[in-house]
């Protein structure tokens, strides 16, 4: 029985060790994932980006930090005091706990857990909270109606999400994210998913850019209409950590892209040269392909009108999506099945 | 020294029952719709330690991630009278408590009499047991039926809730958008010469 008990201390010691190996290069990835947004969206808009602090503008993520943190938090009047300053840890906090569930590699994972994408779907849903208390909590108009707009989103583009990781599971037959990379491993670039499982990849991937209130699909910030929507009240750390937030999730959503349908950490092609390269790298490089046109479909799209999205979202990729779910369905009945599996 | 999970137990425990009480006893009603996401969020953690992840994660999924989500959409929105709501508290307390009571015995009653109560510990769980699995098995072949009309249920409710709030307004302007998608350059644009004509 001490024995045991030892042993659980140990485990709790050894899961936050991991949870640290984690979560301090992502921090540091949203930092410089701010520098290479602007960087990049500078370049396509023929600029050059930040480039005074450090080399060619390296230390500027530094930099903004140090500035957010010795901003003062301004609490507006007759706003609710505990909730407003409560938002920020909403948003942030569920941004971090979907990591625990993300596989680095085969057995690499903070908790290698059988249901670990039901988790992480249920977790995801949850950043939500932290905009709708911010929009209400503010006291203010904007904010108000950032968060009701955010709602509506967010309950629209979950059934797409959630629809397009059925299609994963009819394939893979287990939730298990580690297995499901491993459900797409032999031919290399074609036995992944994204091939079978196109409209899913597509519509996976555009809701992740609308859960994550990115262009075009930033209307909950809008800030060409309702001035910057949930966040025009905060300053300082609180409203950095809205920040980190978004791109916390923006760099998840990536990462969960290239697990689901992109073959996560397996070599695009089945040669001895490409698969002496360590699986996390491959991993992390398709990965920061996914952000690179997370920032290209900035630069490139207005943003979406309101009623706009709301029938991308129930009118065309849900009866997409679950079309191709009984496409799948029928499929697996037939001899394509080898295939498939 | 108590085993960890018996002591995750009665916090989650303890942080739930709190949590209800306050959604009940809160004066501000987004404070009592956030007590609700609490206590669905430690119930959720009490299923993840009895091993049944599968449950606990669509608690979560359904309840925290959707529905309370549109509850808080919609108690946002209200313009709610704290006052009256407290008046109706103390006149509504003896029915609420009568209801409570009914069924706590007939929770007791359940247990004492119906071979539920004796059920013996469960075997331990195997390691990686795969509950949703068990679970999806379990639905599509023995409770097929059951499943399949509480589903028909649902899609009845759907419609239903659709078809209350569809109502079709005379002299709304909605967009055609097959109609915009078809438009092309020269229907939208007529050049005309306006020089001269050469004599």
């Amino acid at each position: 029985m001490h024995d045991f008990q030892n042993m659980a201390w140990w485990a709790i010691l050894w899961s936050l060790i991991k949870i640290v190996i984690v979560v301090v290069p992502l921090l540091l990835g949203v930092a410089y994932l701010t520098l290479a947004e602007r960087k990049v969206i500078g370049y396509m808009q023929v600029r050059l980006g930040p480039n005074r602090v450090g080399f060619k503008g390296s230390l500027q993520p530094i930099a903004d930090a140090i500035k957010l943190m010795f901003k003062e938090v301004i609490i507006p009047t007759n706003a609710n005091r505990f909730l407003f300053l409560a938002a920020p840890v909403l948003a942030f906090v569920p941004a971090l706990l979907v990591w625990a569930a993300i596989p680095f590699g085969p057995g690499v994972a903070i908790s290698n857990m059988n249901a670990g994408l039901l988790y992480v779907l249920a977790i995801a849903g949850l950043g939500v909270y932290g905009i709708i208390v911010a929009g209400w909590a503010s006291n203010s108009k904007y904010a108000f109606l950032g968060a009701m707009r955010a709602a509506a989103q967010l309950v629209a583009y979950e059934i797409a999400m959630g629809f397009a990781l059925v299609g994963v599971l009819m394939l893979a037959q287990t939730l298990n994210l580690a297995k499901i990379v491993e459900a797409q491993a032999g031919g290399g670039f074609w036995s992944w998913y994204w091939l079978p499982l196109f409209p899913f990849f597509l519509v996976y991937f555009i809701s992740g850019v609308a859960e994550t209130n990115r262009a075009p699909f930033d209307v909950a910030e809008g800030e060409s209409e309702i001035v910057a929507g949930f966040h025009v009240e905060y300053s300082g750390m609180a409203f950095a950590l809205f920040f980190l937030a978004e791109y916390a999730n923006m760099i998840f959503v990536s990462l969960l892209t290239t697990v689901l349908f992109l073959g996560g950490w397996y070599a695009p092609i089945n040669t001895p040269l490409l698969t002496w390269i360590p699986g996390i790298v491959w991993l992390l490089l398709k990965t920061a392909f996914l952000l690179y046109v997370f920032l290209w479909i900035r630069a490139t799209f207005p943003r979406y009108r309101y009623d706009q999205i709301m029938r991308l979202g129930w009118k065309v990729f849900i009866p997409v999506t679950i079309a191709w779910i009984v496409i799948i369905g029928v499929a697996l009945e037939t001899p394509l099945r080898a295939i498939l599996r | 020294m108590l085993p960890v999970t018996t002591i995750l137990f009665y916090i989650f425990s303890a942080i739930l029952l709190g949590a209800a009480t306050l959604v009940v006893t809160a004066r501000n009603p987004v404070y009592a719709t956030l007590y609700l996401v609490l206590v669905f969020f430690n119930a959720a953690a009490l299923f993840i330690l009895l091993g049944a992840e599968f449950l606990g994660l669509i608690l979560i999924l359904v309840y925290v991630g959707a529905v309370m989500v549109l509850f808080l959409f919609v108690v946002m929105m209200l313009d709610i009278n704290l006052a009256r709501l407290k008046e109706g508290f103390l006149s509504y307390l003896p029915l609420g408590l009568a209801i409570a009571i009914l069924g706590v015995l007939e929770l007791a009653a359940v247990f004492w009499t119906s071979p539920l109560g004796h059920v013996p510990a469960p075997a331990a769980i195997p390691a990686n047991a795969d509950n949703t699995r068990v679970l999806g098995v379990l639905l599509y072949t023995q409770y097929l039926y059951p499943f399949e009309i509480a589903a028909v249920i649902l899609l009845v409710a759907i419609i239903a809730a659709i078809a209350l709030t569809l109502r079709r307004r005379a002299g709304t302007k909605t967009q055609n958008i097959g109609a915009q998608m078809a438009v092309r350059a020269k229907d939208r644009m007529h050049l005309v010469d306006l020089r001269e004509p050469k004599s």
